[in-house]
């Protein structure tokens, strides 16, 4: 170690364009130590590009800001920095080591911004040819929040210039997609099978899939599986599912948009759908044919349970892609902060911040629409159907959420994975684009955080109703982040038609086996089975047995018949004209009513109905197997403390955090586990392979609120100190006025 | 009253052993959230009682002591159903809204008795806690011994000594004060000090014996009096454990330490107390404090505001204040821990004060996180050093706009939660305590929380502690682990520091709480478990040696019967495997 210099007791950090180290400092390290070309242990296909030393990193420890020295490189796969210093052997460290990248690694993906920093002003880097002076700082901002800061000063000059060029270049230029690692790394690695199916995640990509799906769900739809080669739709996936009166003719008409896909069926027999929709509101030619089209298609959704169907365009009430965008952008910028100073200065209108960006109201919006789904589906016993233009975002959100609300098995570690193996990959949602991993210029208007955004509302749930899930918050963090990993086949393509072809392009040069991209969900490649741990939630309650008999509920018949749908069509009334004319007279009646009743209703009568559902549901006993619905008041949205504070030092509550309670919970679950294994074993007389699912770290581990994300190096007893102006406080009359009206004065 | 109102028990209506039934009236109780009620109210000497018609609705049981205002709401000429009745604003972040008929005087009846009884003062009867005759195994006045709290301090030694108080009478009977210091020295000190509040010890550290003094601010006036044996006096407080700098915490912000020289007060200068750093510590004065209380409420209550509540939350300030009272008590555990020792004062050292020594004691004594010292930490430094809570709370006065009122204790409590929820395995009690705590801080049942000082109300009523002790275990944090010579240092940021939402907006059905706490509920079904298999595992062992002993080349007969009880015990264990 260097120096230990800046900031914790009552004074502001300096910032962190100083230079801790004094010149002499540096010329005898240098002499001291013979600098060494140090590689990292690289993965396979990872080849090195560039390497620079010696360079500086800063770091917060424990809220004291430092200097390390090391190399800088660059590869296919990451930029790394080398630690000159020896890397810390602590039980901690490896707990919950990622397997393909290291705490000083940050995957090409991953960079989210680059900013140089030249004498004490940083300016944003969008390009690696720079006119006049080189930057002496690198900042380098994560997509999962964390920041660095490397020195390029004391390096030689030819090499600071080709580090910079080389990062700048891999990281922020467009690049093709077979640049991007996974294909090296996948060539050079085997495809692990086994790892695979634990926990057992269904891919959904077989017709097998799909029929046990609706089999489990007892839906009343049809399999379609003549897309195999795609012929009916790059759009769709190879199987799918629709209603049983979608003709095969209607199938092909409209490139796949129209055509309502079956997300998921109630226990009553009504059904979600989802849809890309066709442009109905021109005023032009083809404008009567989607009517019709739709009308077709609405006719057979609607066929599907007690002839009703309410539809839902998303994009008529909730943010648009680039409106979520907008406000990640926004939100994000609150977590990479520069030093201690800053920290401090934004904690004052750190609420307001918060809401001006927006983020906890799309939350809230979105599990607000997946709550009037929901609805429709339990109270109304109607078909929905949801559409967007593609039909791959925000229904991708809502469909999810919707079913993880009412389906325990999707809160299960496997049914969650296979929920997003079915709606958001074999839905197309264009992860390639939302991510914009290739920084193609022209896919900058798509990018868009929609997928995060469905995990942010996971942790809504999660948080609200913790025994009900069976994966941790820990989980979701670092689900999030593998997002930015460029290893996973699962976030890297736009759709399974994209997938094949690339993979068909691939084999066509005479390989020998067709490539081997890991999905997300083989944790073996990030994490060992020890680390894997930290993915149970010690609060979760499998159902017990004598639960696990299919429940019937209670449900008088005539209310089905009575409940109408609070509103349906929304688009022209002219689409309307003709509806369901082949159904029979009694039929037509029935929907004259719906239809009359949804007139009636008025947006706001929409909003009260649903708060009226969500009342009626909670004054019911709390069922963690049942149906879930979040509670959307104000105070109970929160911010993912774990995800966005666990790079930040002072941020971080030593000794304690939520993680105190999990961690003795899951202490006290793996004995129990220890206990019944060894009964087992007493009592059958056989060696019985007792597996832990619960992380034991040992009790000699400090915790932190951050736990497992960084752990405290050392027991701080500096505590972090607020600092800054309190204008946002008042100063009026009260302020001025004594506490007491007469002073005792003796 | 009438006595054959005494005869029929009400089911439902709990009745404290002195507590009597004055008034039941017919009546429609107008519940923000679910809408008008039909039912019947009782009303008794101790709480406010109204039970709904329909069995399923909900009822209330308020005692009267939370009550601050009472309003007739509706004339004779409102128009309008339900709008004739009373409104009742309580200390506990809600109101009550009664209609009632405009028929008879069934309004006037109700308000006067109402009226009556819920501000005995003002009628010169007194608080129900002296009608009260609930027994309690455990004397709970008992539970705080001055002398015995300092001796588990390592007090007295050789440089600080107790002596009895015969200076100031809001301070406790015994004070912790220098050896150096005489009793003549002390008396010079008194007269240099608001209200002779002159610094004592509250706190010394085991190893470093730092120290946390305690005092009201120095008299210095406009004219910028000295006083030395003031000064003489902080100097050897300083040198008892070698301190070279003694930091003097002023916990108002600056402006005002420097107004209150106007009305002769003020704070240590730096000439004269040359050996000391002072640090203000920018904590607002009640004032402040009720205002930023009373706008908490106009966002949560009857209903959550809904469309801005992050910066509806911000312009409350409440939490805002709530941060700057841990940093500065941050600060005091610091430095003491650091082994300096420090002054703590703001105007008259018992609000403030009390809040900052309280909680930076509770970062670095592992003793008062548990239940039992947690109760003497209130008692020590909230009871015994005269925390004016006759004044604060206004008991049983009908002045409700009365400028001496101010949630300084609710905050207090608030940041000691706030310290639970970043500490949820240090503290031995659980937020259960600390809601029982405020209920009966407003309840007039217990004698803890009337006065403003320590006073001869111990012999006449039952302490809040006696009640407490009674029901321990439901006061029990299951995951508390003990962690001796630990110090605690909570995150003072706006992104940890978050609305109790249990407390303060806990009249909202709509804003879920679940009972019982699903962690504490798993733990617990754990530990059953635990000890299931582990008396399962002893009987296999007996058995099994049994066997051995008998017959070993026998089939082992036990072990048909035995292997079908763990497949039993499996069905039980709702866990994920």
């Amino acid at each position: 170690m260097l120096s230990t210099l800046g900031g914790g007791g009552g004074k502001p950090a300096k910032p962190s364009f100083v230079s801790y180290v004094t010149p002499e400092e540096i010329n005898q390290t240098e002499k001291e130590c013979s600098r060494k070309e140090k590689h990292p242990d690289l993965l396979p296909g990872e080849v090195i590009f560039c390497s620079a030393g010696p360079v500086l990193k800063s770091i917060k420890d424990d809220l004291f800001q430092r200097v390390v020295y090391g190399t800088l490189l660059c590869t296919n796969f990451r930029v790394s920095f080398i630690s000159d210093e020896a890397p810390s052997d602590e039980e901690a460290a490896q707990l919950f080591k990622n397997k393909l990248y290291g705490e000083n690694d940050i995957p090409l993906t991953c960079v989210d911004h680059i900013y140089g920093g030249f004498d004490d002003k940083k300016k944003l880097i969008i390009s690696g040819f720079v006119k006049n002076k080189y930057p002496s700082k690198i900042i380098v901002c994560c997509k999962d929040l964390r920041l660095f800061h490397f020195s390029l000063a004391y390096a030689k000059e030819e090499d600071a210039k080709k580090i910079f060029q080389g990062i700048v270049y891999h990281c922020l230029e467009p690049k093709s997609l077979k640049c991007v690692f996974a294909f090296s790394y996948g060539e050079k690695t085997l495809l692990n099978k086994e790892n695979q199916t634990k926990p057992k995640t269904v891919m959904f990509d077989t017709s097998e899939d799909w029929a046990q799906e609706i089999k489990r769900t007892k839906g009343n739809c049809k399999l379609i599986s003549n897309n195999a080669d795609f012929s009916i739709s790059a759009k769709l996936p190879q199987f799918f599912i629709v209603p049983t009166h979608v003709t095969q003719e209607d199938l092909t008409k409209f490139d796949g948009k129209g055509i309502p896909i079956w997300c998921w069926s109630h226990h009553s027999g009504c059904a979600l759908f989802k849809t890309a929709s066709l442009p109905l509101m021109q005023e032009d030619a083809s404008s009567q044919l989607y009517k019709s089209y739709m009308e077709g298609m609405l006719n057979a959704v609607a066929q599907t349970h007690l002839y009703s169907v309410k539809t839902e365009e998303l994009s008529d009430s909730l943010p648009t892609v680039q409106d979520i965008q907008q406000s990640y952008s926004k939100f994000k910028q609150f977590f990479l902060l520069d030093n201690t100073n800053d920290f401090w200065m934004t904690d004052v209108k750190w609420f307001s911040s918060l809401e001006g960006s927006c983020w906890l109201d799309i939350i809230r919006q979105c599990l607000a629409k997946a709550v009037e789904v929901v609805e429709c589906l339990e109270k109304e016993n109607t078909n929905v159907l949801i559409m967007e233009e593609e039909g791959s975002d925000l229904c991708c959100v809502i469909s999810s959420l919707v079913q993880l609300m009412f389906d325990p098995y999707y809160r299960t570690l496997g049914g969650f994975q296979s929920l997003i193996q079915k709606e958001w990959v074999m839905g197309g949602h264009r992860f390639l684009d939302r991510c914009n991993h290739l920084h193609l210029k022209d896919k900058e208007q798509s990018q868009a955080p929609v997928f995060l955004l469905f995990l942010e509302s996971v942790w809504q749930l999660q948080q609200q109703y913790p025994p009900a899930f069976q994966f941790s918050e820990t989980y979701l963090t670092v689900l999030s982040d593998s997002i930015d990993v460029s290893v996973f086949s699962t976030f890297l393509f736009n759709s399974p038609h994209h997938m094949a072809s690339i993979a068909k392009a691939m084999l066509e040069p005479g390989q020998r086996s067709p490539v081997n991209w890991p999905t997300v969900w083989d944790w073996s490649v990030q994490f060992d089975s020890r680390a894997q741990d930290f993915f149970i939630n010690p609060l979760y309650m499998e159902r017990s047995r004598q639960d696990k008999a299919p429940r019937k509920m209670p449900r008088p018949k005539h209310q089905r018949h009575q409940s109408l749908p609070s509103s349906a069509f929304k688009f022209s009334p002219s689409a309307k004209k003709g509806f369901l004319k082949d159904e029979t007279d009694s039929l037509k009646k029935m929907l004259r009513v719906k239809r009359l009743s949804r007139w009636m209703n008025s947006p706001d009568s929409a909003q009260a109905s649903t708060r009226e559902f969500f009342v009626a549901w909670q004054r019911r006993p709390l069922d963690y197997h049942g149906l879930l619905l979040p509670c959307l008041e104000g105070p109970t949205l929160r911010l993912w403390s774990q995800r966005y504070l666990r790079w930040i030092p002072e941020a971080q509550i030593f000794g304690g955090g939520s993680i105190t309670i999990l961690k003795k919970l899951a202490d006290l679950l793996a004995e129990v586990q220890d206990l019944r294994g060894n009964l087992d074993r007493q009592a059958c007389r056989a060696d019985f392979n007792h597996q832990g699912v619960v992380a034991r770290a040992k009790s000699s581990i400090q915790l932190s609120s951050a736990f497992p994300f960084t752990m405290p190096r050392s027991r701080s007893f500096k505590p972090a100190i607020p600092i800054g102006p309190l204008h946002s406080l008042i100063t009026d009359s009260l302020a001025d006025q004594e506490d007491e009206e007469n002073l005792g004065i003796v | 009253c009438n006595s054959s109102l005494r005869m029929e028990p009400v089911p439902g209506l709990p009745l404290l052993p002195g507590e009597e039934r004055v008034i039941d009236k017919e009546i429609i109780y107008m519940c923000p959230f679910s809408g008008a009620l039909k039912g019947k109210v009782f009303i008794t000497n101790y709480r406010l009682f109204f039970k709904s018609t329909d069995m399923n609705k909900s009822v209330l049981d308020v005692p009267l002591g939370v009550i601050s205002r009472i309003e007739k709401v509706g004339g004779a000429t409102s128009r309008g159903e339900n709008s004739y009745g009373l409104d009742i604003t309580c200390k506990d972040m809600r109101n009550l809204r009664f209609a009632l008929k405009q028929e008879g005087h069934s309004r006037r009846d109700m308000f006067d008795i109402l009226f009556r009884y819920a501000f005995p003062l003002s009628s010169n009867q007194s608080l129900f806690a002296f009608l009260n005759q609930e027994k309690f195994e455990e004397n709970g006045w008992d539970i705080y011994d001055p002398v015995q709290e300092f001796s588990r301090q390592g007090l007295p030694n050789e440089k600080w000594r107790i002596t009895a108080n015969e200076l100031c009478e809001t301070y406790p009977s015994k004070l912790v004060v220098p050896c150096k210091a005489t009793d003549e020295d002390l008396r010079k000190v008194a007269a240099f000090r608001s209200r002779s509040r002159i610094p004592v010890l509250s706190w010394i550290h085991p190893e470093n014996q730092a120290v946390i003094v305690r005092c009201s601010q120095p008299l210095v006036g406009m004219s910028g009096k000295r006083s030395k044996d003031d000064e003489r006096y902080l100097e050897i407080i300083r040198e008892a454990n070698g301190t070279s700098r003694l930091t003097i915490f002023d916990a108002r912000p600056n402006v005002n330490a420097v107004a209150n020289k106007a009305t002769g007060g003020g704070y240590e200068g730096e000439d004269s107390y040359q050996n000391a750093d002072l640090v203000f510590l920018d904590i607002h004065n009640i004032h402040v404090m009720r205002e930023s209380l009373r706008k908490l409420k106009d966002i949560v209550y009857p209903n959550v505001e809904e469309s801005h509540w992050l910066s509806s939350l911000e312009s409350t300030h409440w939490l805002e204040h709530i941060k700057l009272v841990l940093a500065g008590a941050i600060q005091v555990a610091d430095k003491v821990w650091s082994g300096n020792s420090v002054l703590v004062h703001c105007s008259d050292g018992w609000d403030r004060t009390a809040q900052l020594t309280s909680l930076a004691m509770l970062m670095l004594d592992g003793y008062y996180r548990t239940l039992r010292g947690f109760l003497v930490l209130v008692e020590k430094e909230w009871l015994s050093f005269g925390h004016k809570f006759a004044s604060r709370i206004g008991h049983g006065d009908k002045n409700h706009a009365d400028a001496d009122r101010s949630p300084i204790f609710v905050q207090f409590i608030d940041c000691v939660w706030q310290m639970t929820k970043q500490f949820p395995t240090a503290f031995e009690f659980n937020e259960r305590l600390l809601m029982v705590i405020l209920d009966h801080l407003y309840s007039c049942r217990f004698g803890t929380f009337l006065f403003n000082c320590d006073s001869e109300v111990k012999t006449k009523t039952v302490s809040l502690w006696s009640f407490i002790n009674s029901d321990q275990a439901s006061y029990i944090n299951p995951f508390y682990a003990v962690e001796n010579g630990c110090v605690l240092y909570p995150v003072a940021s706006m992104r940890h520091l978050e609305l109790w939402v249990t407390y303060y907006i806990r009249w909202n059905p709509r804003v879920r709480h679940q009972h019982p706490n699903p962690m504490e509920q798993r733990y617990s079904e754990l530990l059953a478990l635990k000890a299931q298999y582990l008396k399962k595992l002893e009987e296999l062992q007996l058995s099994d040696t049994a066997v051995h002993l008998s017959n070993s080349s026998a089939p082992p007969t036990h072990l048909t019967n035995s292997s079908a009880s763990p497949t039993q015990l499996v069905t039980h264990l709702r866990t994920s495997m």
